[in-house]
């Protein structure tokens, strides 16, 4: 395999992607999602369950490639119990993670697991996979309650 | 077959077609991708350029540039020249009566949109229907339901088999009295499936239905004659068949021709224009409103010059004798299925594989320098029918080879090594 591949491919994303944490709906959430890719057909819907300021609870459904699937699983479980208020931080961090140049280590840091997504860098038609969960959440918390779409 | 001899029988018919002095024709074909030799598997969105082609843009804009059908000067005399004989390259090259019945359009999309404007606004009454099936590209789909939109009229749908191929006894069934067009693929773009177009275009006839036939899949791998079809519509793009893009043709029967209005309006499509009325020039011109994609046209005609170099039936076994090879080949790849069966196809293969999904199909093969295309292939209805809301597709040209084919295996192979 070539090494971009494997940077892609790292053996945590492809451990999400088959076994996809808080992959189900959530019947008592307080906000909900869809984010919809028209180009590959990705498709991820997000709930989220607000305690005060806190995101007590997320999760998630949908079809995708793997990127995108184990995108979506890692982000419900980073982002479970964090103020709201760093969803927009994160966020941001982590599409200049996917698709920027220098990344600081602090940086990095911050992202923790999810630093894994860094070999999406070296796909520049794969950023969408990965940020799609990203779109959606943001959507979500934010109350946007039309359907995001990457295009 | 064992696959020793198919490869054997694959080889004598590259032979005979002799791939190798075809493909020196293509210089991207020599070229790498990702470091590799470039596997170019993608023909079905577009095809690339022999030298001809190339060259032929190359001189009209380094020698003959210059406005068709105006300019008193050398230059406008000799590009209008190059012009019309490109469409009389056309002409003969569909076997249609006129040149006058070859319209120059962008491509099959303008071709479609060109006839949904003209005859459907003049030809479809409010309740009557159009029949078109699950294979079709989104560019057979939406500008008839725009249509129906705008004219009340509704669409119908031809369903298709397990193995990709229209129901013949449902497409009776739709034809009657309501029907005012059937608009149909001559090949999925998706599936590769070939349709029997002389029998849709036979039961639409005898109910006085005409037809319209999207031929961007087909008119690359199969010899058409709309005389012989009989077909009211034929639609193909140029970049498909080893031509630019921009440029695309519309054969419609001269009757149709004359009875529709105008598409756009403008320039080079009138014959005198007052503010009291405009009367339209003839067919062809009637319908090609502006200027031109002259160099687009000229080099569409190199690109037919090219293809009439070879046989047309060498070019078909030989590419019939490729999809057996790939599709037994893809067959010994595990956890693949291949969608659409059907016994007559082009050569153009939709597979899934199990558990991966075709976008990571996709970026895993591109990372050989292996190209294929993923996603839906503008054709959604059609994935729906098959439960998928993706495959891989593999569309096989001429100068594709079964080396290339090994490659994509191999590659396959890598595929699911990842994913193991
Ligand atoms: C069957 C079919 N119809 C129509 C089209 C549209 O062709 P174009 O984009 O050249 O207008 C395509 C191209 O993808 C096609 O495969």
């Amino acid at each position: 395999m070539t090494t971009d591949l494997r940077d892609l491919y790292q053996q945590v994303i492809l451990d999400h992607q088959r076994s996809p944490r808080n992959f189900h709906g959530l019947p008592d959430a307080d906000r909900v999602s869809t984010g919809y890719n028209p180009l590959c057909g990705d498709r991820v819907t997000v709930y989220v369950r607000f305690e005060g300021q806190r995101l007590a609870e997320a999760s998630f459904q949908g079809t995708g490639c793997a990127i995108c699937m184990a995108s979506a699983s890692m982000m419900t479980e980073q982002i479970q119990g964090r103020p709201v208020d760093e969803v927009e931080d994160l966020f941001h961090r982590f599409q200049d993670l996917v698709t920027a140049g220098d990344l600081l280590s602090a940086d990095l840091g911050r992202l923790g697991k999810l630093a894994v997504f860094a070999g999406v860098r070296q796909f520049p038609m794969r950023v969408k996979c990965a940020t799609l969960p990203w779109h959606t959440l943001r959507a979500a918390v934010c109350d946007q309650r039309a359907e995001v779409s990457t295009e | 077959m064992s696959t020793t001899t198919l490869q054997s029988a694959t080889k004598r018919a590259a032979e005979a077609l002799d791939v190798a002095g075809l493909r020196r024709q293509f210089p991207i074909l020599g070229r790498a991708a990702r470091d590799r030799p470039l596997v170019y598997l993608d023909n079905a969105a577009t095809s690339q350029k022999p030298q001809a082609v190339i060259d032929a843009l190359l001189r009209f804009y380094t020698e003959d540039c210059s406005n068709i059908h105006r300019g008193a000067h050398l230059l406008g005399q000799r590009a209008s020249e190059a012009y019309d004989a490109a469409r009389v390259r056309v002409q003969r090259f569909l076997g249609a009566g006129s040149d006058s019945e070859i319209i120059f359009v962008r491509g099959t999309t303008e071709a479609i949109n060109l006839v949904a404007q003209a005859f459907g606004t003049r030809h479809l009454e409010p309740g009557q229907e159009i029949i078109i099936s699950t294979l079709e590209h989104h560019a057979n789909i939406v500008p008839w339901q725009m249509l129906c939109q705008r004219r009340g009229t509704r669409l119908r749908i031809v369903p298709v088999d397990e193995t990709g191929q229209l129901v013949m006894d449902a497409y009776e069934r739709l034809l009657g009295p309501r029907t005012g067009l059937v608009a149909v693929t001559h090949a999925s773009n998706a599936l590769g499936t070939v349709t029997p177009l002389r029998e849709i275009i036979a039961l639409a006839h005898r109910q006085g239905v005409p037809v319209l036939v999207d031929g961007a899949q087909a008119v690359p791998h199969r010899r058409v004659d709309v005389s012989q079809l009989d077909c009211d519509f034929y639609a193909f793009s140029g970049h498909k068949v080893f031509g630019p893009t921009g440029i695309g043709v519309l054969y419609a029967k001269r009757r149709w021709l004359e009875a529709m209005p105008p598409y756009q309006g403008g320039g080079g499509m009138i014959s005198s224009v007052r503010f009291q009325g405009t009367t339209y020039a003839d067919p062809p011109h009637k319908f090609e409103a502006g200027t031109p994609h002259i160099a687009g046209a000229i080099a569409l005609g190199a690109a037919i010059d090219f293809l009439d170099q070879y046989s047309g039936r060498a070019i078909e076994e030989y590419e019939q004798q490729l999809l057996e090879y790939a599709t037994q080949s893809l067959a010994s790849v595990p956890g693949l299925r291949i969608i659409g069966t059907a016994p007559d196809k082009v050569p153009i293969l939709s597979f899934v594989l199990q558990g991966i999904h075709p976008h990571d199909v996709g970026t895993i093969l591109d990372r050989y320098g292996i190209a294929t295309r993923t996603g839906h292939h503008c054709a959604q209805p059609l994935m729906e029918r098959f439960g998928v809301p993706a495959t891989t597709r593999a569309s096989l040209a001429m100068y594709n080879t079964h080396h290339e084919i090994d490659a994509l295996i191999d590659a396959l192979h890598k595929v699911n090594e990842v994913f193991r």
